[in-house]
């Protein structure tokens, strides 16, 4: 084994890692924001609003990543006339936005599915409660409804941050070079596939590893109710009404 | 069809001022009708028990008073608020402004079968919530009070506690003291015992007739015929969606004027 050639390659991994956390944070980022709207909106709106937006989720669902990027970064190329008389030509035209759009629209469209079963799982109780105490729509939600279905969803939603983490590698089809493109980059120079596919397997698991941490901590932050009670010192009397 | 508007017989003081009024309410659902025209007045510190069996739409009424349930005609006047309920022109139920209806809520007490308390807030962060961020209070005048409040009903050394990790009384008493904390004019008590193990009905009745005699006023769908008897100043018997027996509870259960009140009475022994 060749701990030097390791050492190496490794290191030179690491070169791509911010690229990488750069197109999932961007998109998960962005791709949160829009799902929690998406998913208000699967969960109130009209049959009018939801249809489409149903359609939406489904196609992004339904279809690989790969071709998703593949159709934004090469399909649309063929519209670059218009593309360009609207303006938005400088956006399709460099891979890093049409991975950073592919990715976004297509983390939300997951996140908007599983943020609207925690929207589901709200007690219905809970809800008329923050009604009979005078509560706007806005405020029901910012308070009681989304801090309720962000804690229920907060496990499968971590598994979309980290099957997002691992399609970043996607990108590096279409020239980008983050860690797998790196890797792509280093085996046409040393055919030695092992060795870097292995160091680039063990940089995700890192990188996921700490993400997984990081989430169980959060939700072990959010659901204190979910856990005994308090080891109280006044556990032992029970409250009884004077 | 409309219900008596009674007076109140045997009240003290003629001159005290209406704190919620409904008059002539509808409400169906679907092809159901559950509330047949019900007008009901009561002033401030009654303490009306509503009655009924299940199916007479008490609760129905009772979630009416504060708009969980939207009634399809009547007027509704509480906390200087007076809301109509009709159809508009084109025959749709008219719009109410969501404004009204929240200012209306913030008078008006609810506290539910279920208790419903936010699970992922402490019993104090339940209290403060609504003083908070809906009236707007700063915070630590709204914990002083809620510290209070939990003092008054028992359980101050719980305040810390989520709502999980409390016994169906001790929630029960949370979510009067989260009700108490909006300082209302009226408190409405949905079946406030009916999902209580039987030895735990006895502390959230002890903080219920402590706050009737602090004279609040109260409106309490209840089966505790013992506490409609006692504490409450009237009852009310609904069957069918309309009012049967409205008097104070000396004289409708000693001489019920109904015949079904008078079965209903029996039944209950």
């Amino acid at each position: 084994m060749d701990i030097a050639f390791f050492q190496d390659v490794f290191l030179r991994l690491l070169g791509g890692v911010p690229l990488t956390l750069q197109l999932a944070g961007i998109s998960l980022s962005i791709g949160f924001v829009l799902a929690v709207v998406l998913a208000i909106a699967l969960h109130n709106a009209s049959p009018l609003v939801v249809l489409p937006l149903r359609g939406y989720v489904a196609l992004f669902r339904g279809t690989p990543l790969l071709v998703q990027i593949f159709l934004i970064y090469y399909g649309l190329g063929q519209f670059r006339p218009s593309l360009q008389a609207m303006g938005v030509w400088w956006l399709f035209r460099e891979p890093y936005w049409c991975v950073i759009l592919a990715l976004t629209l297509n983390t939300a469209a997951y996140g908007a599915e599983i943020l609207r079963g925690g929207l589901q799982s709200v007690p219905a109780g809970q809800i008329e409660a923050a009604l009979a105490c005078g509560m706007s729509r806005g405020l029901l939600y910012r308070r009681i409804v989304l801090p309720l279905a962000f804690r229920q969803a907060l496990p499968a939603y971590g598994n979309e941050i980290i099957l997002m983490v691992k399609g970043t590698s996607l990108a590096s089809i279409v020239t980008l070079l983050e860690v797998t493109g790196i890797a792509h980059q280093i085996i046409s120079q040393t055919y030695r596939a092992i060795e870097v596919f292995i160091c680039a397997g063990a940089i995700y698991l890192i990188l996921n590893f700490a993400i997984t941490r990081a989430l169980a901590w959060l939700e072990h932050r959010l659901s204190p109710h979910l856990r005994p009670p308090p080891a109280a010192r006044s556990a032992t009397q029970k409250g009884e009404a004077a | 069809m409309t219900a008596p508007q009674s007076s109140m017989p045997g009240a003290a003081a003629p001159a005290r001022p209406d704190a919620i009024a409904v008059h002539d309410l509808h409400k169906s659902f679907g092809s159901l009708e559950v509330l047949k025209g019900i007008s009901l007045t009561a002033r401030e510190g009654d303490v009306v028990s509503i009655l009924g069996s299940s199916g007479s739409g008490k609760s129905t009424l009772l979630r009416c008073l504060n708009l969980l349930e939207a009634p399809d005609a009547g007027t509704l006047s509480a906390a200087g608020e007076t809301l109509r309920f009709g159809r508009d022109a084109s025959g749709r139920p008219a719009k109410i402004d969501p404004r009204r209806v929240e200012r209306l809520r913030r008078s008006v007490g609810m506290v539910f079968q279920n208790f419903n308390l936010w699970s992922h807030m402490t019993v104090l962060e339940n209290i403060i919530e609504a003083p908070v961020h809906v009236l707007g209070r700063p915070r630590a005048d709204c914990i002083a009070e809620a510290e209070a409040l939990l003092a008054k009903v028992g359980i101050a050394e719980r305040r810390h506690y989520y709502p999980a990790h409390l016994s169906g009384g001790q929630q029960q008493r949370a979510a009067i003291a989260r009700a108490l904390a909006m300082n209302p004019q009226v408190l409405l008590f949905d079946e406030p015992t009916s999902a209580l193990d039987p030895e735990l009905v006895g502390e959230v009745l002890r903080v219920m007739r402590a706050l009737a005699e602090e004279g609040r006023t109260m409106l309490v769908v209840t089966h505790e015929m013992g506490f409609a008897r006692d504490v409450s100043s009237r009852v009310l018997f609904l069957h069918q969606g309309a009012v049967e027996e409205d008097g104070a509870p000396a004289e409708v259960f000693a001489a019920p004027r109904s015949e079904r009140f008078r079965q209903f009475i029996s039944a209950q022994r």
